[in-house]
């Protein structure tokens, strides 16, 4: 059970909340987030590869509004339970796919299709399709009430779990 | 707390070149941790820390990229629970309801997408993270009791394996070549 939370000091946490968004873009950006932190430079890179290294900072960079980037889309597939493995290595295969998550469904794998523009994301979902020999569930966003800004952790409530 | 954006899926005039394109490849796994990132990544794609610099803050004024930051991973921190939650919402409440439930404690994203019938009659989708099922269980129960009657039935779909996660993974043109995709 990961229970990285104990491990991290007041700093760790300001750091990680405090830079879910907003790094900036200027000339010296991790010099310009130790000023605010009060570190040094060096001392706040040591601390983010630490982080980094002990998997509580997946990482460090560019969110990106994949609609924007180019075109993509939710899809889910129903496999057989016994052969889900292989199915996902065949859909972690096709170029594009990044995420790809086994879920308690019939439709037991979801993934998300990327592609330059909408008419390469229609021919690997195709393509894909044809791969597995199974029908695609596509499900493109239609509006987006609430897009991946981050959200506060409760440091608290995770000491106590 | 977040605040609730609505972006509709207007067609983005959002247009990369193949040198942002370039940065985007060379950047959506992370910056480098070392005191001039924007020149570490230069180096990468052949230009200069300003042009990267001013691309990258270009590219941050379309939405294209939506935040710069550093990205906590949710599981490693105890959030072992992760589930999808589908609603099949009545069609006249769901941008009201939408942004109400993109408020709630635990989602952390909230969209509407097309019902396929009858196999797919959901067409809201709120992903809720907690520490256990139990809570995850107690956020839906929240948001059920929010949608009220305008939802007829929902699921919650656990993951139970993660196959595959990476930051955006923009396609190469020409050579699909770009088969580094870490795993989680």
């Amino acid at each position: 059970m990961p229970r990285l939370a104990h491990q991290l000091d007041a700093l760790d946490r300001r750091l990680i909340d405090g830079y879910q968004r907003d790094l900036p873009v200027c000339e010296r950006p991790y010099a310009a987030m130790a000023e605010t932190l009060g570190l040094a430079e060096s001392e706040l890179l040591e601390r983010l590869q630490r982080l980094q290294h002990l998997g509580v900072l997946s990482r460090v960079g560019p969110v990106f509004d994949h609609a924007k980037a180019g075109a993509s889309l939710l899809a889910a597939v129903a496999v057989p339970e016994d052969e889900r493995e292989a199915y996902a290595e065949l859909i972690n295969l096709a170029p594009g796919v990044n995420h790809n998550y086994a879920r308690e469904h019939d439709y037991n794998l979801w993934f998300v299709m990327t592609a330059p523009d909408e008419q390469q994301l229609e021919r690997r979902l195709d393509h894909l399709e044809e791969t597995l020999g199974r029908p695609l569930l596509r499900l493109p966003m239609l509006e987006g009430f609430h897009i991946d800004l981050g959200f506060p952790i409760p440091w608290d409530e995770l000491e106590d779990a | 707390m977040s605040d609730s954006t609505c972006l509709s899926e207007a067609p983005t005039d959002a247009v990369l070149d193949e040198r942002d394109r370039a940065i985007v490849l060379a950047t959506q796994s992370g910056l480098p941790l070392v005191s001039d990132p924007w020149a570490a990544v230069g180096e990468q794609v052949g230009m200069s820390a300003e042009e990267v610099r001013r691309r990258m803050a270009r590219m941050q004024e379309l939405g294209v990229i939506r935040r710069i930051a550093a990205v906590p991973n949710h599981y490693r921190l105890g959030y072992v629970a992760n589930g999808m939650t589908v609603w099949d919402v009545d069609d006249t409440h769901i941008d009201r309801l939408g942004r109400e439930v993109a408020r709630l404690p635990g989602v952390s994203h909230c969209y509407r997408r097309p019902r396929h019938l009858p196999e797919w009659p959901y067409n809201l989708f709120a992903m809720l993270h907690g520490r256990s099922r139990e809570e995850v269980e107690r956020q839906a129960e929240e948001l059920a009791a929010l949608l009220g009657d305008a939802c007829r039935s929902h699921r919650i779909l656990y993951s139970s394996r993660i196959l595959k996660k990476t930051g955006l993974r923009l396609a190469k043109r020409h050579a699909e070549t770009d088969r580094s995709a870490e795993k989680t």
